[in-house]
């Protein structure tokens, strides 16, 4: 099933810029590994060898991953998947 | 015992600066030889390294007419930059507006409200890519109404570290301190602080500290390949960068809370870390040394839930 997830700012060096990657997955961590296959480079930046890097939040919808499961948390068609770090502020880039 | 006397001072602008440098004991065990200090720059009035640079662009600005108490000083900070201008406006009798993201946290929006500070909210979905577009539109549309300081290229940013940090860590250290080290955000505290501290008679390695990569966790440092460099900023004042990750500087400021009493925000856990570095490399190589790190704030700025910051994509 097709998912939408959406890329930060500073990982869109890695989508040429795209905001968005469509990609399809059953379960979080699918959906991360087909980021990964379409754009390499993102694995290493989010994940680590416990899960998800600490700095790291990712939703599905408004949850939180953490607080559902994990990189097992099962999607549903059309969900939205968002990649957000844990920083807010602090830096101007325009 | 030093006794320090409590001082009397006119006004809360006083009471900037002049932060204490207290020696790092317990995470320096691997370098016994080499003395390593913290820079608490959380002993300024509004908790933060920015209330130099914020009460210096103020204070330059309404000297020289560029701000007045008819205008509105804005900008567009939800962090420690916004707590300093709210808490020195509120000091000078100047008007401060802030625009951020709607979606930033309580804790974020009340500390500047409690000092007066007018918030305007620019569009969550938008981030502060959004707010600063909005101050941008607000500025060019009123001119004469607002004061944009624009701490990425005012130089009275830089010149507040070259006249206070670089003077008082010498003032503290003199001829024995070795290195210097300190984060790049705007560039201010490196520019400025290294200017001064090249001018004394000894040489002093300034160590500047990035993340190591663009997508980080280190709120208040810049990674500066993937951004639009500041105007400040003069490569060629550092002498070398050190690149920390998110994972390096968050379990430092752990450390620094557990095992020196010091609960100090990320950035400075990657400041610290990249100190401590230093440290036993001069230890490995049966060197002395005398190294200073900024820290610049306090970490329970950051315990405020970021959930609902999660579209404040910077």
């Amino acid at each position: 099933m097709e998912v939408t997830i959406r890329i930060p700012t500073p990982l869109r060096t890695l989508t040429a810029g795209a905001d968005e990657v469509v990609v399809a997955g059953e379960t979080v961590g699918a959906a991360l590994e087909a980021l990964e296959a379409a754009h390499p480079g993102m694995r290493e930046r989010l994940l680590d060898e416990k899960g998800v890097r600490r700095f790291i939040n990712i939703y599905v919808g408004e949850e939180d991953v953490r607080f559902l499961d994990g990189l097992n948390t099962k999607l549903k068609a059309g969900d939205q998947v968002s990649i957000v770090p844990a920083i807010a502020g602090g830096a101007a880039s325009l | 015992m030093i006794l320090l006397r409590a001082k009397r001072i006119e006004s809360v602008l006083q009471a900037v600066g002049n932060t204490p440098l207290v020696r790092l004991r317990c995470l320096t065990k691997n370098a016994p030889d080499i003395k390593v200090y913290a820079k608490l720059e959380f002993a300024n009035p509004g908790g933060s390294v920015k209330d130099r640079a914020a009460s210096r662009m103020m204070t330059d600005a309404l000297a020289d007419g560029r701000l007045t108490r008819d205008k509105i000083l804005i900008d567009s900070t939800s962090g420690n930059t916004g707590v300093a201008y709210s808490l020195f406006g509120a000091a000078l009798g100047v008007k401060v507006r802030l625009v951020m993201p709607s979606n930033v946290s309580r804790a974020r929006k009340d500390i500047a409200r409690a000092f007066g500070t007018e918030i305007t909210y620019s569009d969550p979905m938008e981030g502060s890519d959004g707010a600063i577009h909005l101050v941008r539109k607000l500025v060019s549309e009123n001119p004469d109404q607002y004061f944009y300081p624009d701490q990425y290229s005012n130089p009275s940013n830089p010149l507040a570290h070259y006249e206070g940090t670089g003077n008082e860590i010498l003032d503290c250290l003199g001829d024995e301190l070795t290195h210097f080290v300190a984060g790049l955000g705007t560039t201010g505290t490196m520019m400025g602080t290294a200017r001064r501290l090249k001018e004394h008679h000894r040489p002093i390695r300034c160590i500047a500290v990035e993340p190591d990569d663009a997508l980080h966790g280190l709120e208040g440092l810049k990674h500066l390949p993937s951004s639009l460099v500041p105007a400040i900023y003069d490569p060629l004042r550092a002498d070398e960068t050190v690149r920390v990750s998110t994972e390096d500087g968050w379990d430092m400021a752990d450390a620094l809370a557990r095992e020196e009493g010091l609960h100090v925000g990320h950035s400075s856990g990657a400041n610290v870390f990249a100190a401590i570095r230093v440290a036993e490399q001069l230890q490995r190589e049966k060197r002395s040394g005398c190294v200073v790190a900024i820290v610049c704030d306090r970490g329970d700025r950051y315990f405020a839930p970021l959930k609902w910051e999660k579209r404040y994509i910077w």
